[in-house]
């Protein structure tokens, strides 16, 4: 059924994202802001919202049912074990607790380096992703395993601060040595449409990155209500100069799904066919199971392509769904079925 | 409105059995069915054949169950399992006429297996709340401490089911596993699954927790290999395997350290069972606690 629903719904939900081309091509990339072929409609708040506003309306329900007909892919042997270990390196293994200790911390760090201290076949994760005054000690645990730490800043999870303060950590963590920074968008301002004050925020904090953090900007697309909504922020915060997209901080109800990632991986493809910049996705939150993840991956190949298919392009924010890729990557290894006791209790 | 009043035969509803995973009742991932026979070779049913993710989902299913089952009181495990047997007292009809066909026995042969059935649920409710006194208790020590061995369940069990009995034989040793807090992935008789696949509509209707019994039914062979293998999978009770299979179960099972329980020849499922079974999946848990500290006169009290 979904299958006869993709094939009707395919052309509309493949049409490019794109908006119509500006009149006149941008003169030049000033300070910090990206340089790209879209840059003058940021010029204004309503050159702005009149290109967010262009942007084609999404098709909900043939989004929805393209998602699942890519989603009943059947991945399996050689195939599985590629996409298993691809999705392991794609993992940004995270810790977001209140309750977070430098130890934890540090075996967060441990297991990031050596997923399966049975099997050291097993390739690391891409990263760890930890609040910023864990920074120091993560960036200790992983030193010398190529894991990257990165720090959720700017207020994390609401974002409800000052810009001075969310700056401010942003500049600590990237002080304490976070290679990657996960920042949240101003969903208040988005929602109310005011689209340049988000824009200038990320652009504020890409500057405060410098050129050794890569900055992921989280829209939180369960607080945004629409597709059209996930769309022009999608749109936003590339061109606002994000180093990658990001779904949600997994403390909401809804999280990463299928057609909100696709809609996100589509984007991104326009955006570079548009403008030559590559840019990355990671959806985080609710992802638990392997097949999930491999779901996610079908995605990625078939919407943005195999560029993508690396961990500087696309990432997983999870921490349960590691185990669950340990567990099969035993199965396919030993042919028995693994359990819980066999992987690490996190 | 014409007068004439025809009486129109009624559309029997046939039944479609299903295997019963973590609370519900899934067809067959694999979407197999097989045909079960009556004693006589007449078709009774198509039965689900489920296959080995049958079986995995039914581990996580039966894990998931675990700390809640364990963990509620004694008494209240009791109390479930009581409510088991009043709710097979209300289907006996139903037993009695699945017994019958599936193992060519007259109504009041299969009638009294069925009551030994309801009989045997109700005998092994009683044990909940007192097997730790018999297998447990506290321990003479010398120094000032209390030692108490306390009897605890094993963790999931994998129950192949007797394949003669398929009632009383299948009660027999589903319900000295789930008594101690154990959880059960119950694989029924191949030739006769249908009171077992019934039995799980009457779990499911009596304040079992999902995932407490899952029964699944296909091929036993093709079933229990996986689960013999599975590493979440902490003991095995082999009552339904044959010699060569039991065997082959046993050494799959040695890779986890399984707790596995041989296959034994029964004469009488209905004779009284004694603790044989319901001993074979407890683990015994020792501690030690101090009295306190010690007065003058060698003695905290």
């Amino acid at each position: 059924m979904y299958s006869r629903y993709a094939r009707r719904y395919a052309r509309l939900v493949t049409m490019p994202s794109t908006a119509p081309s500006p009149k006149r091509s941008a003169p030049l990339a000033q300070g910090g802001a990206p340089s790209h072929t879209l840059t003058d409609v940021t010029a204004s708040d309503s050159t702005l919202r009149r290109f967010l506003h262009g942007l084609p309306g999404v098709d909900a329900v043939g989004l929805e049912a393209r998602a699942a007909s890519l989603g009943t892919r059947s991945i399996k042997t050689t195939s599985k074990a590629y996409a298993i270990d691809l999705a392991i390196s794609m993992v940004d293994l995270t810790t977001l607790e209140g309750a977070d200790t430098p130890g934890k911390v540090r075996a967060l760090g441990a297991k990031a380096a050596h997923p399966d201290p049975t099997d050291r076949t097993t390739p690391t994760t891409a990263a760890v992703c930890v609040y910023p005054d864990m920074v120091a000690v993560a960036k200790e645990a992983v030193a010398g395993s190529g894991v990257k730490v990165a720090s959720v800043a700017t207020a994390f999870p609401a974002g409800r601060a000052a810009l001075e303060v969310k700056l401010a950590d942003v500049r600590d963590a990237v002080a304490a040595g976070a290679d990657e920074i996960d920042m949240v968008i101003d969903r208040g301002a988005f929602l109310s449409g005011h689209y340049l004050k988000v824009h200038d925020e990320i652009v504020a904090v890409k500057e405060a990155c410098g050129t050794s953090a890569r900055l992921k900007v989280i829209f939180e697309t369960g607080e945004l209500s629409t597709y059209d909504n996930i769309r022009r922020a999608s749109w936003l915060g590339m061109l606002a100069g994000a180093d990658f997209i990001k779904t949600s901080t997994g403390k909401v109800a809804v999280n990463a799904t299928p057609a909100n990632t696709l809609l996100m991986l589509e984007a991104v493809r326009d955006f570079r066919a548009q403008t030559g910049v590559q840019i990355g996705v990671k959806p985080a939150g609710g992802i638990r199971t392997s097949k999930d993840a491999i779901k996610f991956l079908v995605l990625v190949n078939e919407t943005a392509g195999e560029d993508w298919l690396d961990n500087h392009w696309f990432r997983f924010g999870a921490s349960s769904l590691l185990n669950d890729l340990l567990m099969q990557r035993q199965k396919l290894a030993t042919g028995r079925y693994s359990g819980p006791d066999y992987v690490t209790v996190d | 409105m014409s007068e004439k009043s025809e009486t129109i035969e009624r559309l029997s509803v046939f039944k479609t059995y299903k295997l019963y995973v973590g609370g519900k009742f899934p067809r067959s991932e694999s979407g197999r069915v097989y045909e079960v026979t009556d004693s006589k070779g007449k078709w009774l049913a198509n039965a689900p054949q489920a296959s080995r993710k049958d079986a995995r989902d039914a581990v996580v299913a039966a894990r998931k169950a675990f700390g809640g089952w364990a963990g509620a009181t004694a008494y209240n495990r009791g109390q479930v399992l009581y409510r088991v047997a009043e709710m097979l007292e209300g289907r006996r009809g139903q037993f009695v006429r699945e017994v019958a066909e599936a193992e060519g026995l007259s109504k009041a042969k299969a009638a009294a297996q069925v009551d030994a059935a309801v009989d045997r649920w109700v005998w092994y409710a009683g044990w909940t709340d007192k097997i730790a006194q018999v297998v447990g208790g506290g321990n003479p020590v010398a120094g000032p401490f209390f030692n108490l061995s306390s009897p605890e369940p094993t963790g999931v069990v994998t129950v192949l089911a007797p394949q003669e009995s398929s009632f009383l034989g299948l009660v027999s040793v589903v319900a000295p596993v789930i008594a101690t807090g154990n959880t059960a992935v119950v694989i029924a008789s191949e030739r006769a699954p249908l009171p077992a696949l019934s039995l799980g509509e009457v779990l499911a209707t009596s304040d079992l927790p999902g995932g407490v019994v899952n029964v699944l039914s296909g091929r036993t062979a093709e079933i229990a290999a996986p689960l013999a293998a599975h590493q979440d999978v902490n003991a095995i009770d082999l009552a339904g395997a044959d010699e060569a299979l039991a065997k082959e179960l046993e050494v799959a099972a040695a890779d986890n350290l399984k707790r596995v329980l041989r296959p034994q020849p029964v004469d009488d499922w209905s004779a009284t069972p004694g603790l044989d079974r319901i001993t074979a999946f407890l683990e015994t848990k020792t501690v030690w606690h101090p009295t306190g500290s010690l007065g003058a006169s060698g003695s905290s009290y």
